[in-house]
């Protein structure tokens, strides 16, 4: 099975989701994202869904499931670069991802974390 | 253009992949917007994976349908499973018995045209949806 490539830049994991993730590998990523979490004592994680073609029930359940574990460890997540047909798509099957941190894309979600404190630069 | 596409569930996550692939490729194929297709799309996810969750094994059916001057896709979703005993129950937002949150069979419906679905409990689910071009 492929792996997913969890990056990591300063504070901040970085995740670009793939397209064909099947729902195997949907939970194993989750558990690898919560190990990256755990062993890089990120601060931070932006979930780039840029290039996912489609968001159902399954994968919006694992993003939000994923998110709350995240919060639960001490790190905040932002979802980026959901598409608008994902988001017509998501919205009618009836799958919200209330509570989450969303910005249009990666640079607005890291600047989103920034403000919000995630990120930390000299003082504070 | 191939007017049939079919693609056999068995027991395998990637085979939802599998048959959401065939269903966008079908939809793009026959002139579907972005968002229809993804429409189209979702919901083939959400039948496959009812018949991966629920029955393992099955089949979803893709269809490039006309009826007088409209054209649209079918697609037929189909196992041998246990049934769904109480469908009205399953047809509400947020039930659902394998923890997966319950949106797929109203979201499904939600997101096409036309929705129907037969159930028998101990022989097996057919669900059956089409969307129109406009």
């Amino acid at each position: 099975m492929e792996k997913v490539p969890i990056l990591k830049m300063g504070d901040i994991l970085i995740l670009t989701l793939q397209i064909k993730l099947h729902d195997k590998m949907a939970l194993r990523l989750q558990g690898d994202i919560l190990e990256k979490i755990s062993e890089s004592r990120a601060q931070s994680l932006v979930i780039d869904v840029s290039a996912v073609d489609l968001v159902d029930s399954f994968i919006g359940r694992m993003l939000s499931d994923t998110v709350t574990m995240a919060r639960t460890m001490g790190t905040e997540t932002v979802l980026v670069g959901i598409r608008p047909e994902i988001a017509i798509t998501m919205q009618e099957l009836g799958l919200e991802l209330e509570g989450i941190h969303i910005a249009l894309n990666l640079d607005k979600g890291i600047a989103l974390l920034q403000n919000r404190g995630g990120v930390r630069y000299g003082e504070d | 253009m191939e007017k049939i596409k079919e693609a056999n569930m068995n027991s395998n996550s990637e085979d939802v992949v599998a048959a959401r692939q065939l269903a966008r490729k079908m939809a793009e194929e026959l002139g579907f917007g972005l968002a229809d297709q993804t429409r189209i799309t979702a919901a083939v996810s959400e039948l496959s994976r009812n018949i991966y969750l629920y029955a393992g094994k099955g089949r979803v059916v893709i269809k490039a349908i006309s009826q007088s001057t409209k054209k649209g896709i079918e697609v037929v979703a189909e196992d041998k499973g246990p049934g769904i005993p109480d469908i009205d129950l399953a047809m509400q937002d947020g039930y659902s018995t394998s923890n997966s949150l319950g949106q797929g069979l109203p979201g499904t419906k939600r997101l096409m045209d036309e929705f129907e679905i037969k159930s028998q409990v101990g022989a097996g689910t057919t669900v059956t949806i089409r969307k129109w071009l406009t």
